[in-house]
């Protein structure tokens, strides 16, 4: 997916004052942020659980290298083939690749987002195999040629009338705007897909290094139906996903569904490990397991790699007060939220998305609610210190910030233009007391009035007694 | 230099020294995460999840009694007596009860498909299915109605007790381990519940008390 991160502030503009879009996201709050209230106190010890999924976590990245080695070994025993893509254009590579062995026309997808960070349906698209996005949310957006706005429900940016719109428009057939109705609809028309597909795509949530399993949650089946019926199931995966034991991935599980959409357990959980048995009826009869860095690697060993932890949930953006006002697409790539705030410019450059570590209030809620207890506002702050450092903030925040800093170490000087300040600002403010307009600070007047400094500094009424 | 080479170097160098002897003392022990709280009655404990999972739950006496229970639940709800079952659930009167039932894997066709499962899971109101020659995956997923009898005795407390059960009974797991909760759904569209996705608009549990199976 073509970044565009760069463009944030006209994005979040626009989004601010799109009416449909902030009455989808209000729809987001209640169904998500409520639908996690309600069932997150049926986990017994809630922070012994998020302590003990961030330790299964941190157990892999500390020796991802051995664990990635024994997934590899256990799968490979099992009759997978296990692929490793350094980046994104090599993921499209490999893919197109295992369509060529196996003769693949036409492949059924059930979401990835790591195939979302690699452009993956146009790459094959260009070698002129068929991709068809069989998740309900990504096959509307693969119809509207629109990426996602949420890693968890894609589509929570559209109306159901805008979705009618579209499937009367695309499925030539009478339009219809009951939600059930459109879902039947769709579901008649993908059917046929999985069944003539020559080749299964899916993400994983986990791999399992005991088993070699790649562990897929879905609510639709369409990720059940991708990998059963096609001759093919590539799973793609980053390399972080791997989790030691099946009791480890149970505890991750209790945390996952209910910190994404508010369920106990997804509908389906599907363990799968190798290939069709020569007596099965049903299953791939090649089964081939991509390994992605693409980026990741390179957060291993520095002050981000609790980031690493994360598990896709989408809780941190659910919760998210910038998130919940402008949505995903300001963001400019795949992941949006808090989570996309530090991924998106560890991924792609942080000169390429130099706005998303400030796109957050540092309110807490994302660190609170998350399953895995990454840090997330201290690793936004890390990454505003490295803006910083690295000189990509704006030179009038530059300047302006040097200006402060070098006043603050001369009090004197301080004292001074603090005096001049707050009259010029009195002055400013005329009979109402209120500051209508303020040089430099439009963002802020623009929606409201500032009201005026009394005319003297906090230290002068200090001394004089008056304790404000 | 492959990705593969590179992609390790780089974790290597990042990481420094890591042990593989660390990864085996780990995987030996299978240690168990945070407990869910206890469950008293297990069964009864899968009967109520089940429920707010919106899957239907009924009750046969025996093996030999569910074809009757079932031919009578989907009279009453209107929906076909055709179908597929797991080969492994062949020998059941299905005839006897006016079901027309076929042992064999499901196809795109078949409306209605009857399994077993390898055991239940009462925190969660679970079925867990293992795929195989005489359990094939497609019964539980093609057909719009899932119909799976669960002998009481395999209702177990957790997933981590499932998990045992599975090494304790299988040598290692099946190509395919499906736990399934409920009908599909999706919430796609404007985060709206719509049940019957791309799998079963419905799951139909029939409970068989463990004593009266031979």
């Amino acid at each position: 997916m073509q970044v565009s991160s760069i463009n944030f502030k006209r994005y979040v503009s626009e989004k601010l004052n799109d009416e449909n879009l902030q009455q989808a996201l209000s729809r987001l709050q209640t169904r998500f942020v409520g639908g996690r209230a309600a069932v997150i106190g049926e986990i017994a010890d809630l922070e012994a659980s998020r302590t003990a999924a961030a330790a299964i976590r941190d157990r892999v990245l500390q020796n991802l290298d051995q664990w990635l080695l024994h997934f590899e070994r256990q799968a490979t025993a099992r009759g997978a083939t296990v692929h490793w893509a350094d980046t994104g254009a090599d993921v499209n590579r490999i893919v197109a690749e295992i369509a060529a062995l196996h003769g693949v026309r036409k492949a059924a997808k059930s979401k990835s987002m790591v195939s979302e960070e690699c452009g993956l349906n146009e790459a094959l698209e260009r070698q002129g195999i068929e991709v068809v996005e069989t998740d309900l949310g990504e096959y509307i957006l693969q119809l509207a040629h629109e990426p996602p706005s949420h890693i968890v429900a894609p589509v929570v940016h559209k109306s159901k009338e805008e979705i009618a719109d579209l499937f009367a428009e695309k499925h030539q057939r009478p339009r219809k705007t009951d939600i059930a109705e459109l879902c039947r609809e769709a579901r008649e028309i993908l059917r046929p897909a999985f069944l003539s597909a020559d080749m299964g795509i899916s993400g994983a949530n986990f791999l399992i290094a005991e088993t070699g399993s790649a562990l897929i949650v879905t609510n639709e089946g369409n990720g059940r139906l991708v990998t059963t019926l096609p001759r093919v199931h590539v799973a793609i995966t980053g390399i972080e996903k791997v989790v030691p034991t099946l009791e480890d991935v149970t505890t991750l599980l209790r945390l996952l569904p209910r910190s994404a959409t508010g369920q106990s357990i997804t509908n389906y959980v599907s363990v799968l490990t190798g290939n069709k048995g020569a007596a099965d009826h049903d299953g791939p009869e090649h089964f081939h397991i991509i390994l992605v860095d693409n980026g990741r690697s390179s957060l291993l060993g520095g002050e981000l790699q609790s980031m690493l932890r994360c598990i896709r949930c989408g809780a941190c953006m659910n919760h998210c007060p910038v998130y919940q006002n402008i949505g995903g697409h300001a963001y400019g790539w795949v992941y949006p939220g808090p989570m996309g705030s530090i991924l998106t410019p560890t991924f792609v450059g942080l000169e390429n998305a130099p706005d998303l570590p400030n796109a957050s209030t540092l309110c807490g809620a994302c660190g609170e609610v998350c399953p895995v207890k990454i840090p997330l506002p201290d690793l936004l702050r890390q990454l505003r210190e490295k803006l910083a450092e690295r000189g990509l903030k704006p030179w009038q925040e530059r300047v302006a910030l040097s200006l402060w800093s070098w006043m603050a170490r001369h009090p004197a000087v301080y004292a001074l233009a603090t005096k001049i300040a707050v009259r010029a600002l009195k002055y400013a403010g005329g009979a109402d007391g209120l500051l209508h307009r303020l040089p430099g600070a439009s963002g802020w007047t623009d929606g409201r009035d500032m009201p005026a400094p009394v005319g003297k500094t906090f230290r002068e009424l200090y001394h004089q007694g008056k304790r404000p | 230099m492959s990705d593969r080479d590179r992609i390790l170097a780089r974790i290597g160098k990042a990481l420094g020294s890591s042990e593989a002897a660390q990864i085996d003392a780990h995987l030996a022990t299978h240690a168990r995460g945070p407990a869910p709280p206890r469950l008293d009655n297990p069964v009864a404990h899968f009967k109520e999840r089940a429920l707010m999972l919106s899957s239907d739950v009924m009750e046969a006496a025996s093996m030999a009694d569910v074809p009757a229970v079932l031919a009578h639940h989907l009279a009453e709800r209107g929906l076909p007596s055709q179908g597929v079952c797991w080969p492994a659930l062949a020998d059941l009167p299905w005839h006897g009860a006016g079901l027309d039932i076929e042992a064999r894997p499901a196809n795109d066709r078949d409306l209605l498909g009857i399994t077993g499962a390898f055991c239940a899971i009462a925190e969660t109101g679970t079925l867990m299915l293992l795929s195989g020659p005489e359990t094939p995956a497609s019964a539980s997923l093609l057909p719009e109605t899932h119909v799976a009898i669960v002998a009481t005795g395999r209702i177990v407390a957790s997933m981590e007790d499932a998990w045992d059960l599975l090494r304790s009974e299988c040598e290692r797991p099946p190509r395919a381990v499906n736990f399934i909760s409920g009908p599909s759904r999706t919430a796609d569209i404007e985060q709206t519940v719509t049940l019957g996705a791309h799998g079963p608009y419905r799951v139909v549990l029939i409970l068989v008390d463990s004593t009266k199976i031979d």
